[in-house]
């Protein structure tokens, strides 16, 4: 395992391969990577491992896992998790990947958060993409992200005797607009129809404060667009939220903030950037290898695509055994590749 | 033969006859045609949206609980949204009319 070097205050992150993606194919390849010496360090957009299993469906049961007749999808990331723990990896989590450089013999990886991370081989595990925040597609939303428009809210204050618009109909909705009820100035919760899935007893206490008057239920509608301060010159300061009703009626609500809780969505974003001949969101690669157009560079699991490819967990195992084994030359050339069932290596570092 | 109909976002019409026992999301994407379906057809997210045509909509039965809740996340809905990854490919279904929705 290589130690961070250090270069000055920049300090790179060296491994032999950088994985990008911590679900359960990024996952499994440390696991192959490790049993054949290779150091591995992870990075993940999400602030956790365990990709979609985590993200979208931890408590659905998976039944096609070879040799476990059936365990739900954080179930499955705990055990991934237990199985790699012996080749230490390290997680840099919570950061997406923004560039992809060749540096030298390298490549080198610069991360969301400023991070720089070098790995001879780069193994792609990312899925659908990145995951954030399901932002509505409302024109120039981004001008108003941070100030006015938010995905996640931390402190209550900054809401204090604000007009605030809350969308969706989960939990996060109704949990803050239970929250803000004492502290902001008016609340409007948009949601696309009467139903809210979410903790009956919060959904009975908003419905409870609606028909107080402190909460306005808006429904059923839908976010339509975002209306600025037309006299400043960039546009920058929200002043109403368009709302319009599923038959076509548009409302005017005027607010200072608008929260939006559509949970999260996945994007491939940079990785579209990295001439890797990508199609519908897939990375063509040689299956027999998992390599893709640049030499070093591997991708498996659901993003790896080829003829006839199955989008199973249990492919993204076997194409991550396949790019280990492919990575190994690159990682250490002129090495032989001494071929080990792990019935006979055992687990490399551990007791046998 | 069941043609199903999908209207891209641009107009353009892409007719496809469609095996029956697949579901609408996977004609969609062994055609090739944009659309995420991230989860894969396992009910956990609301990337394969499509607004069904009105004449048809009916004809395509009740949602289930699960994918209604799945659609409080999608935008740019109608009364005639569905997920298509639920709905199934069958003789019933012959001259079926979808829109599909813009692929971020």
């Amino acid at each position: 395992m290589s130690e961070p070097e250090i270069h000055g205050s920049d300090e790179i992150h060296t491994s032999d391969i950088v994985i990008i993606g911590a679900g359960p194919v990024g996952l499994f390849s440390v696991f192959q990577c490790g049993m054949l010496g290779m150091s591995c360090q992870l990075v993940d957009a999400l602030p956790a491992s365990g990709g979609q299993c985590a993200a979208l469906y931890p408590e659905k049961p998976i039944y096609d896992i070879p040799a476990v007749p059936q365990l739900n999808a954080a179930e499955l990331i705990d055990c991934l998790e237990q199985q790699i723990a012996p080749f230490a990896p390290i997680f840099h989590l919570d950061q997406q990947v923004i560039e992809l450089q060749r540096v030298g013999e390298y490549w080198d990886l610069l991360t969301a958060a400023g991070k720089s991370l070098r790995g001879k081989a780069i193994i792609i595990a990312a899925g659908v993409g990145a995951f954030g925040p399901n932002r509505p597609p409302l024109a120039n939303i981004e001008r108003y992200e941070g100030r006015h428009v938010h995905y996640m809210v931390g402190e209550r204050e900054q809401f204090r005797d604000q007009r605030v618009v809350i969308a969706g109909g989960g939990d996060s909705a109704v949990d803050w607009a239970l929250a803000l009820v004492d502290v902001a100035a008016k609340i409007y919760v948009i949601h696309r129809r009467e139903r809210f899935r979410a903790a009956p007893d919060s959904v009975d206490k908003m419905h409870a404060l609606a028909n107080a008057g402190k909460i306005e239920l808006v429904i059923p509608y839908q976010l339509a667009g975002l209306e600025g301060d037309k006299t400043s010159a960039e546009d920058s300061t929200l002043r109403a939220v368009l709302v319009k009703h599923l038959d076509g009626t548009e409302r005017r609500l005027e607010a200072d903030h608008l929260l939006a809780f559509f949970g999260l969505a996945s994007k491939l974003g940079p990785i579209n950037n990295w001439n890797l001949g990508i199609h519908n969101g897939g990375i063509a690669v040689d299956p027999t290898t998992c390599v893709t157009e640049l030499p070093g560079v591997y991708a498996v699991g659901d993003i790896a695509m080829y003829p006839h490819k199955l989008k199973l967990i249990l492919t993204g195992f076997a194409e991550a055994a396949q790019a280990a084994h492919a990575a190994y030359t690159v990682v250490n050339p002129g090495k032989a590749l001494h071929f080990q069932h792990s019935t006979t290596s055992g687990i490399p570092g551990l007791e046998k | 033969m069941t043609m199903i109909h999908f209207i891209r976002t641009n107009g353009e019409k892409v007719s496809i006859d469609a095996i029956p026992g697949s579901t609408v999301m996977e004609v969609a994407r062994e055609h090739d045609l944009p659309m995420l379906a991230a989860c894969g057809g396992s009910l956990a997210c609301a990337s394969c949206h499509v607004i069904v045509d009105e004449a048809w909509f009916e004809k395509l039965g009740e949602l289930s609980e699960e994918e209604e809740d799945l659609l409080d996340t999608a935008h740019g809905l109608t009364h005639t949204s569905r997920l298509c990854c639920q709905i199934k490919v069958s003789d019933n279904i012959d001259g079926l009319v979808v829109n599909l929705t813009p692929m971020e």
